[in-house]
């Protein structure tokens, strides 16, 4: 029998400083990238403007592709090598006047300084009143799945677990971004997708977790078991399936990074990036289960009253 | 057997039937989005206040002429804003007189009124305004439907977006440039008469004379294709408008081989037009679509018949296209392209095919690896697998739901997760085989603890799939859809299917002594 971690013992709460060390530091890397570094490459979908896919009928090169533009004057544009050398992504901060005969402009304009044919593969334009709508939608949407969450979490288990899923997915949301900003990958509404799809599935890894923590302390503690003691065993226990359902759902994602193409690539990176991150932040998430209710014990002894007890 | 397990086999039996029936045959019951079969996809904003605007000043027309009916005299009407009429009369005196005019009009009140000046404001009723914007947009839709399916588009999706939004989804199209114009133009058609006494240098210098506009007409020179435009002075009132078409259709001239657009008025309009050429011989009459002069003939005789034309060197295609607007009818109000997304079908193609390549790729590695991890117990994972992908394609065919490229992403992370739910009740059952239960007990008890973090863990996958399709438009709305659809199904598969998988292994007859997993 093939198996991961059976008898896992590591003493991971132990060792939770590293783990709130290493994911804090890797959000606030992400941050900082985020706003003084990198920034967000935001896509057309988000600033408005316009994008065009071309290919040509042979080689042709970014030179060649500028060249085109210039004849309308658009030599302002963004152009990126799609794939091979026959295909280029043209990026206009502005459709123009007329967006509505952009596409032809730009085919009738290549197509004469390359002597070749050239097939509009793709036209995407986005008007900018439509690209600001987006931005504030995109925020609220991502809050509004926190916010789901954190209500199902709350009810299903506990207010606190609610707050601390919360703040898992916020940190595998950011370092996801963080990792966009660091390649200067693109925001594109598949990957805004992508992220909404990781604020549902990287809390998963958690709620294993905590369900088991919850059912362990429903079987009560064992003698002179503390309840770092007890965590550190689900933690232990959950490991492997941990690790197998993450790796099943990145065997998904990365093929799709690899084999889905240039549409879905941007979209693939952060789903990969994602699911790791919503892997190891589970065990940070639970360790702060336990940080929490010591700290809250801690309190109320402190302010006379009774300890609260556990709650299972 | 007991009857239960028989049941359980039925159900499984009847949902994998259905399925295969919803599904089959696959290429007619997938509907494709326009990302994979190449297509247009527009979002239309209705400029609304402009609409409005026009709506406004025509009405203030309207409020002069019964105000002068009456004998009251106006020095001017002017509107302010988008729904506000500044009317100022030609002395104070006459105040008396313009009252009850001014309380018989149907669609405004009065706002503010200086008596002393003989200056008041109107403003339209705010019920008025709220239904005029409606009707703005609706009309507007019926309009682009009647335009889009006389252009002959196959399964054409024309839908109103929010408040004055209409989304276009044109699938297939092969000429995207053409598809736009005949959605967008306005096509508001006049017949103005040209006012040949006012001089166009004057006009062109911006003093045009009162009551009078300055137009232009766009010649285009057949042999250097330069472009030339030339300025007229016609008067600004609108003899008859598209409102008066009955018909329209495409011609050629005899002589110059030329497309034209012949025109066919309606009774009233054709009255109007045999008055108005009967008063007016000799006179040159502007045909003009939105604010473009295409010709200015020559009135020769009282046209009794009805029927007119319109010539401008056109193309056959731009002549059909034209005959099209205008036998759909004007929008009311001038629409914008606030976003377009059109996709070549060869890209459509292009995703098609990897986005099978990269499914097959995904479900060939999660199903070797459950096989090799989980061994027998993989195997049925593997088929619970098989089936939820026939149950989340059949879903899609039977809600008419949209196979998008991102949504084939969903597909093939829709194969990471569902044996999630697997893996999590497996572990669970090696745990319980190591805590010393026997093989019934372990499966049992696997298949009971770990249901409620498979609930757990799906519920909030779930709800991102929620928010996701409230937020999203067309191709990202696709991801979602087949995220949720995969989702529930593995609750069916990864579950119920796999239970019953088990429990004819390993719950019936005989004792049991090991399980492979």
């Amino acid at each position: 029998m093939l198996q991961i971690f059976v008898n896992a013992n590591y003493d991971l709460v132990g060792k939770r400083r590293w783990f709130y060390l290493a994911s804090g530091g890797l959000m606030l890397l992400s941050l900082v990238w985020i706003f003084f570094v990198g920034g967000l490459n935001y896509g057309i979908d988000f600033t408005g403007g316009a994008l065009l896919q071309v290919r040509y009928d042979k080689p042709a090169s970014v030179d060649l592709v500028r060249r085109g533009l210039e004849e309308i004057k658009l030599g302002n544009a963004v152009i990126q090598q799609f794939g091979d050398v026959q295909e280029y992504l043209i990026r206009l901060p502005q459709g123009g006047e007329k967006p509505d005969q952009l596409s032809k402009q730009v085919q009738d304009a290549l197509a004469k300084v390359a002597g070749s044919r050239v097939e509009m593969r793709r036209i995407e334009f986005v008007g900018p009143q439509v690209g600001r709508d987006l931005q504030l939608q995109a925020l609220y949407a991502v809050l509004a799945g926190m916010a789901g969450i954190l209500i199902y979490v709350a009810l299903r288990f506990h207010f606190r677990d609610g707050v601390i899923s919360v703040v898992a997915i916020a940190h595998d949301v950011v370092v996801t971004l963080g990792a966009l900003s660091v390649t200067q990958r693109e925001m594109s509404l598949p990957v805004l997708a992508a992220l909404l799809t990781i604020v549902g599935y990287s809390i998963n890894d958690t709620i294993v977790v905590f369900d088991r923590i919850r059912e362990s302390r429903g079987k009560g503690f064992r003698k002179g078991q503390t309840l770092g003691e007890l965590v550190n065993t689900a933690m232990n226990q959950t490991l492997s399936r941990t690790l197998l359902t993450a790796f099943t759902t990145f065997l998904a994602a990365l093929i799709l990074f690899i084999y889905g193409g240039e549409v879905l690539r941007d979209f693939a990176f952060a789903l990969v990036v994602g699911v790791v991150t919503g892997t190891y932040s589970s065990i940070a998430a639970a360790s702060l289960v336990m940080d929490w209710e010591t700290w809250s014990r801690a309190r109320a002894r402190a302010g006379g009253k009774a300890p609260a007890k556990a709650k299972a | 057997m007991t009857r239960r397990l028989w049941l359980r086999i039925g159900i499984v039996a009847v949902v994998a039937a259905v399925a295969v029936f919803y599904l089959y045959p696959p290429k007619k019951t997938i509907n494709l989005g326009l990302d994979l079969q190449g297509g247009i996809h527009l979002v239309l904003g209705v400029d609304i206040d402009k609409a409005l605007q026009v709506q406004t000043e025509r009405a203030g027309d309207t409020v002069r002429a019964a105000l002068e009916k009456k004998g009251v005299g106006v020095k001017s009407v002017e509107r302010r804003g988008t729904t506000e009429l500044a009317v100022q009369l030609a002395s104070p005196q006459a105040w008396a007189d313009a009252q009850p005019v001014l309380k018989d009009l149907p669609i405004f009140d009065v706002k503010e009124a200086d008596q002393a000046a003989g200056r008041l404001v109107l403003s339209m009723r705010a019920r008025e305004v709220a239904s005029q914007r409606e009707w703005f947009v609706k009309q507007g839709l019926e309009t682009i439907r009647n335009r889009v399916d006389q252009f002959g588009v196959t399964e054409p999706s024309i839908q109103q977006q929010g408040d004055n939004r209409i989304l276009v989804q044109l699938p297939g199209v092969q000429d995207p440039d053409r598809a736009k114009a005949l959605i967008g133009k306005t096509a508001l058609l006049e017949f103005k008469l040209v006012n040949d006494g006012a001089s166009v240098e004057q006009a062109v210098a911006g003093q045009a004379p009162p009551g009078s506009e300055l137009l232009y007409q766009r010649r285009v020179d057949k042999q250097t294709k330069e472009e030339r435009r030339v300025p007229f002075v016609v008067e600004k009132k609108a003899l008859l408008t598209g409102a008066d078409v009955a018909n329209a259709r495409v011609s050629i001239d005899q002589n110059t081989s030329e497309p034209y657009v012949s025109l066919e008025l309606t009774g009233t309009g054709g009255r109007v037009f045999a008055d108005l050429t009967s008063a007016n011989v000799g006179r040159r009459l502007a045909i003009v679509l939105d604010g473009n002069l295409y010709s200015a003939p020559v009135i020769r005789e009282r046209i009794p018949s009805g029927q007119a034309q319109i010539t401008g060197g056109f193309t056959s295609e731009e002549a059909t296209d034209l005959a099209i607007v205008l036998r759909a009818g004007a929008l009311p109000a001038p629409v914008q392209i606030l976003e377009e997304r059109t996709v070549g079908p060869s890209l459509g193609a292009d995703s098609i095919r990897k986005g099978i390549v990269s499914s097959a790729a995904a479900a060939i590695a999660v199903v070797l690896f459950m096989l090799v991890y989980y061994r027998l117990s993989g195997l049925v994972a593997d088929v619970a697998l098989a089936l939820n992908l026939l149950i989340l394609l059949a879903a899609m065919a039977g809600f008419h739901a949209t196979l998008t490229l991102p949504g084939i992403a969903g597909v093939v992370l829709t194969i990471g997760m569902a044996v999630d739910t697997n893996i999590l009740i497996f572990e669970r059952i090696r745990e319980e085989l190591r805590s010393g239960k026997t093989v019934r007990a372990a499966i049992e008890a696997g298949f009971t603890r770990a249901f409620r973090t498979v609930i757990d863990t799906h519920v909030t996958v779930l709800v991102s799939a929620t928010i996701l399709y409230q937020f999203g438009t067309g191709p990202v709305k696709g991801f979602a859809v087949t995220l949720a659809i995969g989702l529930l199904a593995s609750l069916f598969t990864a579950v119920f299917f796999t239970r019953l998988v088990f429990d004819l292994i390993y719950m019936r007859g005989r004792r049991v002594e090991s399980i492979s997993i």
